[in-house]
């Protein structure tokens, strides 16, 4: 089958090696998106986000990580098959990732000017002069004064700081933008404009996106898509509106309910009783089950497969498996 | 004069920013530009030996030997009747020349060394660190003394055998410098916009370790210059009748309790040029960080 996909994750298995344990940090984790699309990586701490994300980037840390198995197609290339320097010439090119905290991600000895041109320099053939004059207008781009060209990351607030972070990332308008939690290091009101700045953007140069993230209310902002992570497998991964108004997989319903309400008063959020499995130490069945309300003897047993419930709403729960003890 | 140099700096802030804001934090310490103007005098007085020295180095007037201080002989005359003051001012090449080019050498050799063991880590990093590890168990100035011994005397010896014993101590910072940064998230976020580690090595990490090397190799030339002035003081330095502190210092020393001047001048010019070099690379290390408020 050809790969009509932009993005087409296929399989991918992600893990490290640690003195504990063979971490399993991501688990045949299968993903497709399209040119202009976002999506919304959602799953709490641990759940391998952020593993998945530098998995796209080719990044994983060797040693201790692995990929293990998998393939992951961009504009059905495998680029996992890429010797270092291609995947360098992608970077930052094709892809790029905006990373969680503004203020250890920017180099604090270089004028943010520079690290902006520098990404410029990487991959376009300019002199450094015309990359400068680029790195310009990218940072007037993200809503920041050209004359702030030569200051450094110190001089700058965190929320002009991720813009940018966000303007390094864009200035060589790449075709896949991965923001790791772009916003949990900022205020509210710096949150809603830096997704304003990032969505519009997004639209502008026709981004894809990956935007990982705790804050179902941002996904709801932001993304068309919504893949939701539980240790290192995903659970339920569909549109906006299969995810949020047809929620099926207990997780993704437990999610849901321990976010506070302003149409109901309530003294107590619900939760979801446990801890998520050790990673070094997944149970042989469903991972969830232990913490699972609707669990079944046989869930301890038998891990489902991810099924498509209606058109591209997909749910791994033995309830939605075709012969599964609904 | 002043006019044009404020002008000149503000243009340069423009286009390279780094330099010209480190030396806007350096203009504004005191003691560090007055450190530095003095360090700038020495070499001047170092290079230009021949024109500023009231007497040749080497020219022995038993006439007029043991004298103290006077105005023929601003700091007095030595044993053999030479000027101490022509003999430290050309002594002063020799220190300042050994200093700088044996720590220019051990930054060089152990920047790099101490750099890849960091990035790379794993085998490498073993391999190279236990060679130093080697090095730095045998005291400096012994290493250099054995250096200095097994090769005959000179200039270029002294400078490897000095530089040599140096080398840890500059491969230690930057591997730890590196080892910390490395794991650092705009270390990561340089990878993801596709840059090689050449240039992950050269722009973004040699630069956030700038601040030590500069402190230790201003510390590291005011040591190598003690260490010249050892070995020359125990005659495995700069062989006479080539003037060196040191070896100066050595040849006074039978004469500490009568003619004291001949002691305290080379003396006072080794301590003169170290507390300055120290000053300095304080003062650098202030303005050499950005992230220094001013």
């Amino acid at each position: 089958m050809a790969n009509k996909h932009f993005l087409e994750i296929k399989d991918l298995s992600i893990h490290y090696k640690t003195d504990s344990g063979l971490v399993k940090a991501v688990n045949n984790l299968s993903l497709n998106l399209d040119k202009g699309e976002s999506l919304g990586l959602v799953g709490e701490t641990g759940a391998g986000k952020t593993t998945t994300a530098l998995g796209i980037m080719n990044l994983i840390p060797d040693p201790p990580g692995i990929i293990a198995s998998g393939e992951i197609f961009l504009e059905g290339e495998n680029i996992l098959m890429l010797n270092r320097q291609e995947m360098r010439k992608l970077r930052g090119n094709k892809i790029s990732m905006v990373f969680q905290d503004p203020m250890t991600s920017l180099n604090p000895v270089m004028s943010v000017g520079k690290q902006i041109a520098e990404s410029i320099q990487i991959h376009e053939k300019l002199s450094k002069v015309e990359a400068e004059k680029r790195a310009v207008d990218v940072l007037e781009m993200v809503g920041i004064p050209g004359e702030r060209f030569n200051e450094y990351p110190h001089q700058f607030s965190g929320g002009m700081r991720q813009r940018v972070v966000i303007a390094i990332a864009l200035a060589c308008k790449p075709d896949l933008l991965i923001a790791d939690e772009p916003t949990t290091a900022l205020d509210v009101t710096i949150q809603a404009q830096v997704l304003d700045l990032i969505s519009n953007l997004k639209r502008e140069q026709n981004t894809s996106m990956i935007l990982i993230t705790h804050d179902l209310g941002v996904v709801a902002e932001v993304c068309e898509k919504v893949a939701i992570m539980y240790a290192g497998e995903l659970v339920e991964y569909g549109t906006l509106d299969d995810i949020y108004n047809h929620t099926k997989h207990p997780y993704s319903i437990g999610l849901f309910a321990s976010i506070p309400n302003i149409y109901s008063e309530e003294k107590r959020l619900t939760l979801i009783p446990g801890l998520m499995p050790d990673p070094t130490d997944l149970p042989e069945g469903c991972s969830f089950c232990s913490r699972c309300n609707r669990a079944v003897e046989q869930c301890k047993v038998h891990n489902p497969a991810l099924v498509e419930t209606d058109p591209g709403h997909f749910v791994r729960c033995i309830h939605y498996e075709e012969g599964g003890a609904l | 004069m002043s006019r044009r140099k404020r002008a000149s700096i503000g243009t340069s802030s423009s286009h390279s920013g780094y330099w010209a804001n480190a030396w806007g934090r350096l203009k504004k310490n005191k003691s560090a530009i007055v450190s530095l103007i003095l360090l700038i005098l020495m070499i001047l007085v170092a290079i230009f030996a021949k024109y500023v020295s009231p007497y040749p180095y080497d020219l022995q007037n038993p006439a007029e030997a043991y004298q103290s201080p006077s105005a023929q002989h601003w700091l007095g005359t030595d044993n053999f009747g030479r000027d101490i003051l022509s003999r430290i001012i050309y002594g002063g090449r020799i220190s300042l020349f050994v200093g700088f080019f044996s720590i220019f050498f051990a930054i060089i050799v152990g920047g790099i060394l101490g750099a890849v063991a960091g990035y790379y880590a794993g085998k490498i990093d073993n391999i190279l660190m236990r060679t130093m590890d080697i090095l730095m168990a045998i005291p400096g100035l012994l290493l250099a003394i054995t250096l200095a011994a097994a090769f005959e005397p000179g200039l270029r010896n002294v400078i490897i055998a000095i530089g040599v014993a140096e080398v840890p101590f500059y491969a230690r910072i930057l591997r730890s410098s590196v080892l910390s940064l490395k794991e650092q998230e705009f270390i990561e976020a340089a990878r993801c916009i596709g840059a090689s580690d050449k240039r992950i090595i050269l722009k973004h990490i040699i630069p956030n370790c700038l601040a030590p090397i500069i402190v230790q190799s201003t510390l590291g030339m005011a040591g190598a210059i003690l260490s010249v002035a050892s070995l020359s003081f125990l005659g495995l330095g700069i062989q006479p009748p080539t003037p060196e502190w040191g070896s100066m210092l050595s040849n006074a020393r039978q004469h500490i309790l009568n003619y004291p001047h001949m002691v305290v001048f080379p003396g006072l010019a080794i301590m003169l040029t170290i507390f300055v070099l120290n000053i300095l690379g304080d003062g650098l290390r202030d303005a050499l960080d950005p992230r220094l408020k001013d």
